[in-house]
């Protein structure tokens, strides 16, 4: 069998002087299966959701209002309120905010530390591997929200220190992807190439290596966000995240669990609103890796 | 000698972005009792997927959109893919030995293991049976001391021996006929001879013919009696080896032979055939070879693709409307 | 062996090329892959010595260590008359420039991600070869011209194009830093064969044409290859060179048992040829360069052996003018 698939690669290799270009063909797969459309669209909403915050919520999220204390939803508060009358729509609408901020920044920043220390571990190999990939394999012992609560502990509470936290537990994911990328990337003649027309270490790394280990980091991010979304509001909903002024997905959940008898609609609107996300970045980066498959090319 | 395989007008295709391949388009050929034929091309002309397709092994985005193939009185193309008929098939009565023998192989299991299990499979024979029948086929294609070596896994085989085990499962249930797909390809020189010269051994003692898929002039040469020249998914030339090596007709069957640099003959400049080959998704109305041919004439380019069609010769035949005089004038 | 000292680019004495392997956390030596195991050669400016083999026999190696992509055991390795063997790594740039190379796989030797212009160019801006954008640009389009592209294609990417069209600008490249030397490690065995009959053509007239008279060492397995393009052919078997000589002498008159082996186990593309050849055929396989049979190499799978050949290991020397065989039978 393995051998018929060698040979449709064979074939699609010797055709595939590309009539249509990447771009198109990346766009054709990625939208081909509707949920991974549904799943952007769900992403664009709560992007623009983010952004447009301030007018997109009818109240202040912090804005105390005890004579509409927890109210069931109706036609001023259409989610509800909680104890102290803020308005739980306004208060999700913002808490997309920080949870995109979070996840995002988290994200970028171990993505960016993650594969510059997986291509130095891969590319150099020897003891500097060793000692990166041993950090790394220690600190994924720690299961990564056990990490990120003891870091937040240490270094208290705030949005800061919560995407610090995160970014530390999911640093090693990163790492080792990178690492392995950059092992397998380096194995090609093309790397040998540029070291027999005397390219420098940096320029084989940054030019060369780089772009070519970058497409499964996307996919990773992709789903990695998800989850990262999730921890965040696992942090909140145990009360180590954020403030208590930053308006959070995980927090909405914490504070509205105790009225979940009487006023399910506190914290079922927020996780349900978490849901949706993560699953939509799983559903994206799941996308993302089928458009992204060389094997795919030309075939779909 | 009696028709053993008879494939008749066999297309095959496969569904791509960039529209559809057609990667075998009309192919027809036969194959006579104990008899070696060769089927000539590079890659991508189809001779691979043509094989594939007698034993039904395309799949997604592939499919035999049409044809016959003739094997025992029936036609094998008539049968499910994946149906008992179908099954007892391949590997009982049509063995195929590929490229790569690392990944036909499966490494966890003991050799011992593969090879009795298409004999319980096929011949369904006793346990005891099987093994002892392994044994014998083991050392049959040259395994040294097969009885120790029946309970080693693939990976402890180098390369060479790997492909001697491979001759060694194709050939265990008798089959009628032996499909080899670039057999020695990924081997060395000298393996590469040790191989064939086994491999042609064996047919003859199992009674077998073989079918010889390879891009190899040379090997063909030593040992096929009949061969088939693919291009670009058709066949442009059929023949005894020795016709078409002594006096090609077809001028791309000419090109291949003068652009492969021969160890006999004193270094003259290669003559190589110009261009590339076409794209499988929009080929011509006309004759595929027409945008490279060098012997090309008005009627070619203005005559759909031309029919195989009978010249002198023991069945000799070219798809061209070409005669290429014996002295010839464009080499150039 | 070099017979006019002046004109020799490139000089190889007693190389030697040991991979260790090792084991375990603290990488432990457990063994030594003997690759390349004392080789000598002389090349002439604007010759091409062939490398044949069969794969583990160390040829590509050799071309390795001579470009320095590996850093040779042992041995000297005299560039235009200064011993580059063990020229730190930092200093090995402006050699690069000169030694250059061609690689097998022409899907793995390009970065997928770089455009054909750019690959072909890339050695003249690491090297600082060109003043200005547009005498860059010039000099890339030149280049294709010569290896047989279309200059309009420089903004390509490598996976439009076909294998032969991908060795070419691997070819380009090899040539856009102007060098002497230039290695081309088995550059037609991943092609067609219509195909190979270009590149062959190509890289011929490159050399017969072009205002510097390059020099070649032209590793492959397939001997037909070789003897079509090569001055002088060096047999390897296990890190070894066993014959080196003409191509026609060694067509006509192979002396080393191993060379008569090869020889015989190349199909000619002729029936009738075929039919009247005597095929030698060893037995066995090659013995695994970690674990080397001692004395010569090849002594277990010899039609000719004698106790004596696994006890010495057989020199190099000179049988007839320019034939070299390291045998003791002969």
């Amino acid at each position: 069998m393995a051998d018929t698939i060698a040979n449709i690669d064979q074939i699609v290799q010797s055709q595939s002087r590309a009539t249509v270009s990447e771009w198109q063909r990346f766009v054709r797969t990625l939208t081909q299966r509707k949920v991974v459309v549904f799943a952007l669209i769900i992403i664009a909403l709560t992007v623009i959701t983010a952004i447009f915050a301030p007018w997109l919520s009818p109240y202040d999220p912090n804005e105390k209002n005890f004579a509409d204390s927890l109210q069931q939803p109706n036609r001023k508060h259409w989610l509800g309120t909680d104890l102290l009358g803020k308005d739980t729509l306004s208060r999700i609408i913002w808490g997309a905010r920080t949870s995109l901020i979070v996840g995002i920044a988290t994200c970028l920043a171990s993505a960016i530390l993650g594969s510059t220390l997986g291509m130095l571990a891969g590319y150099m190999g020897g003891v500097v591997n060793t000692i990166i990939m041993r950090f790394m394999d220690a600190l994924m012992g720690f299961p990564m929200i056990v990490l990120a609560l003891l870091l937040a502990g240490v270094l208290g509470n705030g949005m800061q220190n919560v995407i610090i936290a995160l970014t530390v537990a999911n640093l090693p994911g990163y790492t080792r992807l990178m690492c392995g990328m950059t092992l397998a990337v380096k194995e090609n003649d093309y790397i040998l190439a540029q070291k027999a027309i005397g390219s420098s270490n940096l320029r084989t790394l940054f030019l060369h290596i780089l772009p070519n280990s970058f497409q499964p980091m996307i996919i990773m991010i992709s789903t990695a966000l998800g989850g990262i979304i999730l921890a965040e509001a696992g942090l909140s909903f145990l009360g180590i995240g954020l403030s208590h002024e930053e308006v959070t997905w995980g927090g909405l959940v914490a504070s509205g669990y105790s009225y979940l008898s009487t006023h399910p609609m506190l914290a079922f609107a927020p996780g349900l609103c978490v849901m949706l996300v993560v699953f939509s970045f799983n559903i994206l980066g799941d996308g993302l890796r089928d458009a992204l498959d060389p094997r795919l090319r030309g075939v779909l | 000698m009696g028709r053993l395989l008879e494939v008749k007008n066999l297309r095959t295709q496969f569904k791509t972005f960039d529209g559809i391949v057609k990667a075998v388009d009309g192919v027809s050929f036969y194959l006579d009792e104990k008899e070696i034929i060769g089927i000539v091309g590079e890659s991508g002309c189809g001779k691979s997927v043509t094989q594939l397709s007698i034993m039904q092994l395309i799949n997604r985005p592939g499919k035999i959109v049409g044809g016959e193939v003739w094997f025992e009185g029936k036609d094998l193309l008539k049968y499910k893919q994946h149906g008992p008929e179908m099954r007892s098939i391949r590997g009982g009565k049509i063995a195929m030995i590929f490229q790569e023998p690392m990944t036909s192989l499966n490494p966890v299991l003991t050799l011992g293991y593969q090879l009795a299990e298409s004999l319980i499979l096929h011949l369904k024979m006793s346990k005891e049976e099987a093994r002892k029948r392994a044994i014998e086929l083991l050392g049959m294609v040259g395994i040294p001391s097969p009885e120790d070596r029946i309970d080693d896994y693939p990976h402890q085989f180098s390369g060479g021996m790997r492909q001697r085990v491979m001759i060694a499962m194709a050939l265990a249930c008798n089959p009628k006929i032996l499909i080899a797909d670039e057999p020695t390809t990924s081997l060395d020189v000298t393996t590469q001879a040790q191989l064939l010269e086994l491999m042609v051994d064996m047919v003859h003692k199992f009674n077998s013919s073989l079918i010889l898929v390879t891009h190899n002039l040379g090997v063909v040469a030593r040992y096929a009696q009949r061969i088939y020249i693919m291009y670009a998914g058709r066949i442009v030339e059929e023949g005894t080896c020795k016709e078409i090596f002594k006096r090609p007709r077809h001028p791309y069957t000419k090109g291949l032979l003068r652009s492969v640099p021969r160890l006999d003959v004193e270094g003259e400049r290669l003559i190589p055939i110009e261009g590339l080959p076409p794209r499988l998704t929009d080929l011509p109305d006309q004759c595929a070879f027409l945008p490279r041919c060098p012997y090309k004439t008005e009627k070619c380019s203005t005559s759909p693709m031309p029919e195989l069609r009978s010249v002198p010769g023991e069945g000799h035949k070219i798809r061209c409307y070409v005669d290429i005089p014996e002295v010839d004038y464009a080499t150039v | 062996m070099p017979q006019s000292k002046n004109d020799v680019v490139l000089e190889v004495k007693d190389l030697k090329m040991h991979f260790p392997i090792t084991r375990g956390l603290f990488r432990k030596v457990v063994g030594m892959v003997k690759a390349v195991d004392g080789i000598s050669f002389a090349l002439k400016r604007g010759e091409t010595l062939g490398l044949v083999g069969e794969s583990g026999c160390g040829k590509t190696t050799v071309g390795r260590c001579i470009s320095r992509l590996y850093q040779p055991t042992s041995g000297e390795i005299y560039f235009k008359g200064k011993n580059i063997a063990d020229v730190p790594e930092k200093e090995l740039k402006p050699l690069r420039r000169n030694i250059s190379m061609i690689f097998q796989d022409p899907y793995s030797s390009l970065d997928p991600r770089q455009n054909a212009g750019s690959i072909v160019g890339e050695p003249m801006v690491v090297h600082r070869l060109v003043k200005s954008r547009d005498e860059y640009k010039e000099k890339v389009k030149h280049l294709f011209e010569i290896v047989g592209l279309n200059p309009e294609l420089t903004t390509r990417y490598p996976h439009e194009f076909s294998g032969g069209q991908r060795q070419r600008i691997g070819i380009a490249r090899a040539l856009a830093a102007d060098p002497d030397v230039i290695i081309c490690d088995e550059p037609v065995s991943a092609l067609d064969v219509s195909i190979q009959a270009q590149i062959i053509n190509l890289l011929m007239d490159l050399k017969s044409e072009g205002e510097k008279r390059l020099t070649y060492i032209f590793i492959a397995h397939d001997l037909s290859v070789v003897k079509h393009i090569s001055d002088r052919i060096a047999v390897m078997y296990l890190g070894r060179i066993v014959e080196l000589t003409t191509p026609r002498e060694l067509y006509n008159n192979p002396l080393h048992p191993y060379t008569q082996a090869l020889l015989s186990a190349v199909p000619v593309p002729d029936p009738e040829v075929e039919e009247n050849r005597e095929r030698i055929i060893l037995e066995g396989e090659v013995p695994s360069p970690l674990f080397p049979p001692n004395g010569c190499a090849l002594h277990q799978r010899c039609p000719i052996a004698t106790p004596e050949c696994s006890k010495t290991v057989p020199p190099l020397r000179e049988c007839s003018e320019d034939h070299w065989v390291a045998c003791l039978r002969i």
